[in-house]
């Protein structure tokens, strides 16, 4: 086996068990710490299935930022959705045999991974161009476009500009979930793609990346509009009400 | 300070987003609690020795009292979408009032002190001490954000920027940096039993008076009763009700839709005031301990509802947090909501047909209504979707010919904040206090030309009050604004039940 595959196969590992061990140990952290007083933004929706309708909208469509800015929302929006195609895409990586959603899924993923750089584009045009956001912004956000640019290019530069062997990739991939090593093709855009990606999931969990799990959590629109029926004194309040 | 020779910025046609003008108001700061006001309700009198470390620990224990604070410190991506959405951005330019900068000024010291890349890398994640000059930032800037929750309605994750003020300012209370006006309101209801301090004596000296006037001018005894137990109805409206014009004309008109629908209510000396500024100052207990005299008093007089008064933040405070705070209610008659608002109330009434107004006797004015910040975004009315913004106008309707909403991304949960709540409605505050009401001003300037609108009804104590001081600025005539219940007391008929 190479040093370079078992180095790779290394970061793989330890960028793993980063992402996962820090994202549970902060999603952890959201779900134990008390909301003690009802704050939904309002209208707020009255029921739990209302309010599942509420997160629906806000994850799928962002709907709070469609009104906030269009502009902010369409680039950002694309680029999401494009991110959940490409990611869909990758999964023929990870499955054998390859699931039929991810088969149907492949071309558009190419397309995606363009949509994907034009919204990344044009957010950090906004984030240099527009005073107010170039104000709020700084260097780990420019860092970050740049991080996910790259790795979308060295992407896309495997598919268009030199050819890597995805048969020998894909073995590198399933070897690494079954614990049985299997040599990975010394490609430069590859290694740069995994690379960026192994630092990308490393960073996730100490980054604004904890967004995604972070709007579930929210209580301004995770909880319903039902104050006058519930009560829900924290454990640290109810110390105070028998003072 | 005092009375500054403040100018009100041009009103535009239409909102334009400002340039940047780096610390416009970085002059902008509200007088430090004397020792005194803030022991007397248990903070440090003054800066305490290592204050930083004392932050430090309590930022620490904030967020792991609440969910709120520990996910908005995380969540943010800085994309900007809540930066325009400010009023006191709006009429400023000053970029700490862009909502995500007024973020930042907490989040930063939380990244130093709190996650590992702050820790590691300050520089590159926007991480800082928290410095002397990093806390004179936050005692300015967080005294510059009226808690108004309207960066809360678009940010993409909700982050609700009153949150993070509210820590924030609990933080600095709990190491001795307090703002007068607020700490000494606190103190006032804590000892007196309302923000003014109105003793007992004096409240029953006005109410007499008022029942006198209201006699002289309809003929009817139209009652204004003091701790009566055995009444019905424990009404709890802020203390400004009770004389400050045009909030008396509100307290009027509440009185005359019980006498109209022959319902017995009280008011309550022991719990004069239905605002709650321990929410100002996001502290639990404070909120919990200002609330529980209403409980008390209702427990007391034996009533069977209790409806609160026309007040922005109490209704916030009555509707969202009354149940945890001091529920159960299991005490009260379970056929009303509970707490229920002066407006549900009243709109009840008019469906029924249990009272009866007569729209033309308002028909010299042509009416608008602004919806407060805390109701419209945090509380609701009637039970039904969107009530906040449906109840009130309703009653506004039905006690007047003619109606003009203002621009729909001004109103309902758009709504722009009067510029005086959150704990500013103090006189060094003035200038932020005007040019935090522009972008209503403009909203209100287009309906005024367009429909020669002359009257703003809304439902909020603070707003009456920050817009008699504003308008003026805007060369707008004080008396355009006043309570939706002026209008119901105006046009209610009296009499037909006797
Ligand atoms: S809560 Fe209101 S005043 Fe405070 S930052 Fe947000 S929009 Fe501005
Ligand atoms: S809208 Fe929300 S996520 Fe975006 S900058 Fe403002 S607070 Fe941050």
């Amino acid at each position: 086996m190479s040093a370079l595959t078992l180095v790779y196969a290394g970061l793989f590992y330890a960028a793993t068990a980063v992402f996962v061990v820090g994202l549970a140990a902060k999603i952890a952290g959201y779900a134990r710490t008390p909301a003690p007083l009802r704050i939904p933004t309002t209208p707020a929706p009255r029921t739990r299935a209302g309010v599942v309708g509420r997160m629906a909208r806000e994850v799928l469509l962002f709907e709070s930022l469609f009104r906030a800015n269009k502009w902010i929302w369409l680039f950002g929006w694309l680029f999401h959705v494009a991110l959940a195609l490409v990611l869909v895409r990758h999964l023929r990586y990870f499955t054998e045999p390859v699931w039929p959603v991810v088969a149907i899924a492949q071309p558009f993923g190419i397309y995606a991974g363009f949509a994907l750089l034009a919204g990344l584009a044009g957010l950090w045009a906004r984030r240099l161009l527009v005073e107010r956001i170039r104000y709020i912004s700084t260097w780990s956000d420019h860092l970050m476009l740049a991080l996910l640019i790259l790795i979308a290019v060295s992407g896309l530069m495997m598919k268009y500009v030199a050819h890597t062997d995805i048969v020998a990739v894909k073995a590198f991939v399933l070897g690494l979930m079954r614990f049985d090593l299997q040599p990975l093709p010394a490609d430069g855009p590859l290694l740069v793609h995994l690379f960026l990606v192994a630092g990308l999931m490393a960073i996730f969990p100490a980054s604004k990346l904890l967004h995604a799990p972070g709007v579930f959590f929210s209580p301004t629109r995770n909880q319903a509009d039902d104050s006058r029926e519930r009560r829900t004194v924290a454990p640290w309040a109810a110390g105070l009400e028998k003072k | 300070m005092g009375a500054p020779d403040v100018q009100a910025p041009p009103l535009k046609a239409y909102p334009v987003i400002p340039i940047l003008q780096a610390d416009a108001m970085a002059g902008s700061r509200p007088y430090v609690a004397a020792e005194k006001l803030n022991e007397a309700i248990g903070f440090p009198g003054k800066l305490v020795d290592g204050w930083q470390a004392k932050a430090v620990a309590k930022l620490g224990e904030l967020r792991d009292r609440y969910r709120s604070l520990r996910v908005f410190l995380d969540a943010c991506v800085h994309c900007g979408a809540c930066t325009d959405k400010c009023h006191f951005f709006l009429g400023t330019g000053d970029p700490k009032n862009m909502p995500v900068a007024r973020q930042e000024l907490v989040r930063k010291v939380y990244r130093r002190y709190f996650t590992f890349a702050g820790k590691h890398f300050p520089k590159l994640v926007g991480a800082e001490d928290l410095t002397e000059s990093v806390l004179e930032d936050w005692y300015r800037y967080f005294n510059q954000c009226s808690e108004c929750r309207r960066c809360s309605v678009y940010c993409p994750y909700g982050i609700d920027t009153a949150e993070i003020t509210m820590a924030a300012k609990e933080v600095m209370d709990s190491i001795g940096m307090g703002q007068k006006y607020t700490n000494e309101i606190i103190g006032k209801v804590h000892k007196i039993g309302n923000n003014l301090g109105l003793p007992g004596p004096a409240l029953l000296d006005t109410l007499q008076t008022l029942e006198e006037e209201v006699k002289e001018e309809t003929g009817q005894d139209v009652r204004f009763p003091l701790d009566e137990p055995g009444a019905e109805v424990l009404v709890v409206t802020p203390s400004a009700d009770f004389f400050a014009e045009p909030h008396v004309f509100s307290l009027i008109g509440y009185a005359k839709v019980f006498h109209a629908a022959g319902i017995r209510w009280t008011l309550s000396s022991h719990a004069s005031e239905a605002g709650n500024f321990g929410l100002f100052i996001g502290n639990y207990d404070q909120t919990r301990r200002i609330a529980m005299r209403v409980r008390e008093a209702a427990l007391e007089l034996g009533v069977k509802r209790v409806v609160v008064g026309e007040c922005g933040h109490a209704w916030r405070v009555a509707y969202s947090f009354w149940n945890t705070l001091i529920g159960p209610f299991d005490f009260l008659d379970a056929r009303h909501p509970v707490p229920q608002h002066v407006c549900e109330l009243t709109y009840d009434l008019i469906r029924r047909g249990a009272i009866t107004l007569e729209r033309e006797r308002n028909d010299r004015r042509v009416v608008t209504f602004h919806d407060s910040c805390n109701v419209a975004r945090a509380s609701g009315m009637g039970g039904i979707p969107r009530g906040q913004f449906i109840l009130p106008r309703a009653i506004v309707r039905a006690a007047c010919t003619r109606f003009h909403d203002m621009a729909p991304e001004t109103i309902h949960e758009n709504t722009f904040c009067c510029g005086g709540g959150g704990g500013l409605l103090t006189d060094e505050l003035v200038e932020l206090r005007v040019k935090g009401a522009l972008p209503r001003m403009e909203a209100l300037k287009a309906v005024v030309d367009e429909h020669g609108v002359n009257f703003m009804a809304t439902i909020c104590a603070i707003c009456k009050a920050q817009f008699a001081k504003v308008l003026p600025y805007y060369k707008f005539d004080m008396g355009m604004v006043g309570g939706v219940h002026q209008l119901v007391g105006d046009a209610i008929v009296l009499g037909r039940n006797d």
